[in-house]
């Protein structure tokens, strides 16, 4: 069973160095969310199946979308529709794609073998985690919604247009006619 | 049924954690160094986890939500700063933005 955490730590280490030695943005994401997928199989062997989801919700959900975001942000012009036909080419996907095919095996493994789905010794419940949030961490949770509201704040202050009004609204026009020309 | 041992754990842990590193001092686009720290973060909450899977405790979990919520934190701020380089300067070379404006 041992054996699981092996080949996922195989995945997450392999997919790890493609991403900080790929050249594309948009493929070096795709490795790390099949890292983050690993590392949330990982979580489940070691008997923290609270902490396996919210590595996939949160990481590979809300975190690398925002990074995709923000990527397709700066591709902004012509240019990007050569770049998109590009990364629908098989080179772009089968890497990532077959990484997370071993993940889906390991996942049909565990879920075939039945009844004991995790393979720790003992297994950290949510409910344990909730417990030990909101009583002895209680502080720490406030902590952690300060540092998000602050974060939101200054996401927002920062991305917000800067400059007098005319420079905006010629800003806007700029777009406005670069959107009727296409 | 044995379970994982720690060591393992925290040594893989440790190699994604210098991997990230390089990744960091390596790369010069601004990008690749947020996903780099993205995946240093990572690790450190592995570690986290591994720890408290070692003592059957839920503060390692309990720590790595912490470590989660201020990677989220981080990283909105970190793409909005990377959002406006590029606006001011036209490229992501982070070495681009080596001088300040005192």
């Amino acid at each position: 069973m041992n054996a699981v955490f092996y080949i996922a730590a195989a995945v997450a280490v392999i997919s790890t160095v493609m991403v900080i030695t790929r050249l594309n943005a948009i493929h070096a994401l795709l490795y790390l969310i099949v890292s983050l997928l690993a590392v949330a199989v990982i979580f489940f062997t070691l008997g923290a199946p609270f902490a396996a989801a919210l590595e996939v919700i949160t990481y590979a959900g809300a975190i690398m979308v925002l990074f995709v975001f923000a990527i397709m942000l700066l591709n902004l012009g012509p240019r990007s529709v050569a770049q998109e036909s590009q990364w629908l080419s098989r080179k772009t996907w089968i890497g990532p794609a077959l990484l997370a095919l071993v993940l889906i095996g390991e996942l049909a493994f565990m879920i075939a073998r039945g009844s004991n789905l995790s393979p720790a010794a003992d297994v950290v419940e949510p409910k344990q985690v909730g417990v030990a949030l909101f009583g002895r961490y209680l502080l720490g949770v406030e902590l952690a919604s300060l540092l998000l509201l602050a974060g939101m704040v200054g996401a927002y202050h920062l991305g917000r247009e800067w400059g007098v009004r005319e420079r905006v609204s010629a800003r806007t026009q700029e777009r406005k006619s670069a959107r009727s020309g296409e | 049924m044995a379970s994982v041992p720690t060591e393992y754990g925290l040594l893989l842990a440790g190699a994604l954690f210098v991997l990230g590193l390089i990744g960091v001092l390596v790369r010069r686009n601004i990008v690749f160094i947020l996903m780099s720290l993205e995946i240093m973060l990572n690790a450190a909450g592995l570690a986290f986890v591994t720890a408290g899977a070692r003592w059957a405790q839920a503060d390692g979990q309990v720590m790595y939500l912490f470590i989660l919520s201020m990677a989220a934190a981080e990283v909105a701020v970190g793409l909005a700063l990377v959002l406006k380089l590029y606006h001011q300067f036209k490229t992501l070379d982070a070495d681009a933005a080596s001088r300040m404006h005192g």
